[in-house]
């Protein structure tokens, strides 16, 4: 089983950030409000912050290691990114967006899995458009498929969801659902909403001003609402 | 107008040499205006001021001082010049690819400014994106930032290459003005206008620059559209 172990300590800014979690398979929560350093956290596991000090490990191999001098670019970690505004390449087709991964990584082409993955994100109408003209929640699912395609060992969502309206999130929950009981790599999902998580979580980090306070269950989502409530 | 455009066997050869000329300056100069361009558009070093500059000289110089600077450092007997006839056998001094030099010299500060600004604008973040996606420095450039870029890239082309076809000053004094070899439109409007009643026999010459720099206008207008509709488009 795949498992992400982060151990990392950064000065942004005023925030002191650190952090130190594991993630393993299923769908692992990074819970906290806006502000908590959930995203930077993120961009250290993707390669592109790097921290000041510690480790992170996927599977025992070290992706960054301060002390040891090992930092493994961006283009060589095979994890793939759902970021919050999509990101996609607007110069290029929906097609070429979602093989874009695929292409730069050198991997053969796999019209089964293309179709599958294709199919269970529901965006076989958009492939000939290009980005410029998809609906906020057309081009999240276009994105998770871009990110799943490259076919990755971890997969991130920060905040997938969060510049959707309530009826489009309720529109894509079932399909990233759906991902974290068909994709066989470990999910972090980041959120600053319970109720989104509560949909999709397995285990939640809490963190709170660049520290984790809590990791478990789903448990700690309800705390935080009882937290909120006082 | 039939009669105006009625150009002798000469006028002909020095449309076609300056085209040749325009053509080949726009295209050699246009990996270095990329280059240059992304160096000043991302890059901070010691000596960036400097290199700013001294790209941007030959907008603000006398065409005539660009063109002597040229002869001194790149004829037969300067240095940069010595050294490619010795190494490479490339000659420049009264030869149209001097012509083609001091063309691309001269369009070169047009070039650059807008692939900087370009450059500049590509949201980096959709860099970051390409590179958590597998693609290295070098893809990322170029299937994300320079396609982005493009529309600024066809300005700077377009800008370059009428100002090469328009470049009198500097070519004339760095190569001379030889009919066949570095005698490129504007020289010889230049050439027929020093003989009495030369401006009639020039004005075919002039109808034609005319022409081009109109046509260089629209084309730039058409492609720069179609690539920016190309980012909105369905």
């Amino acid at each position: 089983m795949t498992v992400l172990a982060v151990d990392v300590e950064k000065q942004l800014g005023a925030l002191h950030l650190r952090m130190h979690f594991l993630a393993a398979g299923g769908a692992t929560a990074l819970f906290g409000p806006s502000g908590a350093g959930k995203t930077s956290v993120v961009n250290m596991i993707a390669g592109l912050l790097a921290p000041d000090r510690g480790t992170i490990a996927l599977n025992g191999t070290a992706l960054f290691d301060a002390a040891a001098g090992i930092e493994v670019p961006p283009y060589r970690r095979r994890i793939g990114y759902v970021f919050q505004e999509g990101r996609l390449f607007p110069h290029l087709s929906v097609r070429q967006n979602l093989d874009y991964g695929r292409r730069m990584s050198g991997q053969p082409r796999d019209g089964n899995e293309f179709d599958h993955v294709v199919a269970m994100l529901d965006i076989a109408h958009l492939l000939d458009r290009r980005p410029g003209k998809l609906s906020g929640g057309e081009r999240q699912r276009v994105a998770v498929g871009r990110a799943l395609l490259m076919r990755p060992r971890l997969l991130l969502l920060d905040e997938p969801l969060a510049s959707l309206d309530a009826g489009l999130k309720r529109e894509i929950l079932p399909y990233l659902v759906r991902l974290r009981d068909e994709a066989k790599m470990p999910i972090v999902y980041v959120s600053h909403l319970a109720a989104e998580l509560r949909r999709i979580a397995t285990t939640v980090v809490r963190v709170s001003a660049g520290s984790v306070v809590a990791s478990g269950g789903l448990e700690l989502l309800d705390e935080a609402d009882a937290d909120a409530a006082i | 107008m039939a009669n105006l455009l009625d150009l002798s066997p000469g006028e002909w050869t020095a449309v076609a040499l300056s085209l040749r000329v325009s053509l080949v300056a726009t295209a050699v100069a246009l990996p270095f205006g990329v280059a240059v361009g992304w160096l000043l558009a991302r890059k901070n070093f010691w000596g960036k001021t400097a290199l700013d500059g001294l790209v941007h000289l030959p907008l603000v110089l006398p065409p005539v001082v660009t063109g002597y600077l040229l002869l001194i450092s790149f004829g037969r007997r300067g240095p940069v010049g010595e050294f490619l006839y010795d190494y490479f056998g490339i000659v420049f001094s009264f030869r149209w690819t001097g012509a083609a030099l001091s063309c691309g010299v001269m369009g070169f500060p047009l070039l650059i400014r807008p692939i900087r600004l370009a450059l500049e604008a590509v949201d980096r973040k959709l860099e970051d994106a390409a590179a958590t996606l597998g693609a290295n420095r070098m893809a990322v450039f170029f299937t994300v930032t320079l396609p982005l870029a493009l529309p600024g890239v066809i300005v700077g082309v377009v800008l370059c290459f009428t100002r090469a076809l328009g470049e009198f000053g500097a070519t004339i004094t760095f190569v001379s003005n030889i009919p066949g070899e570095t005698q490129t439109i504007s020289a010889a409007i230049y050439t027929l206008m020093q003989v009495p009643g030369g401006d009639q026999a020039a004005s075919g010459l002039v109808l034609i620059a005319i022409a081009f720099s109109f046509a260089a206008l629209i084309a730039a207008d058409w492609l720069g559209r179609r690539a920016t509709f190309r980012f909105h488009g369905e």
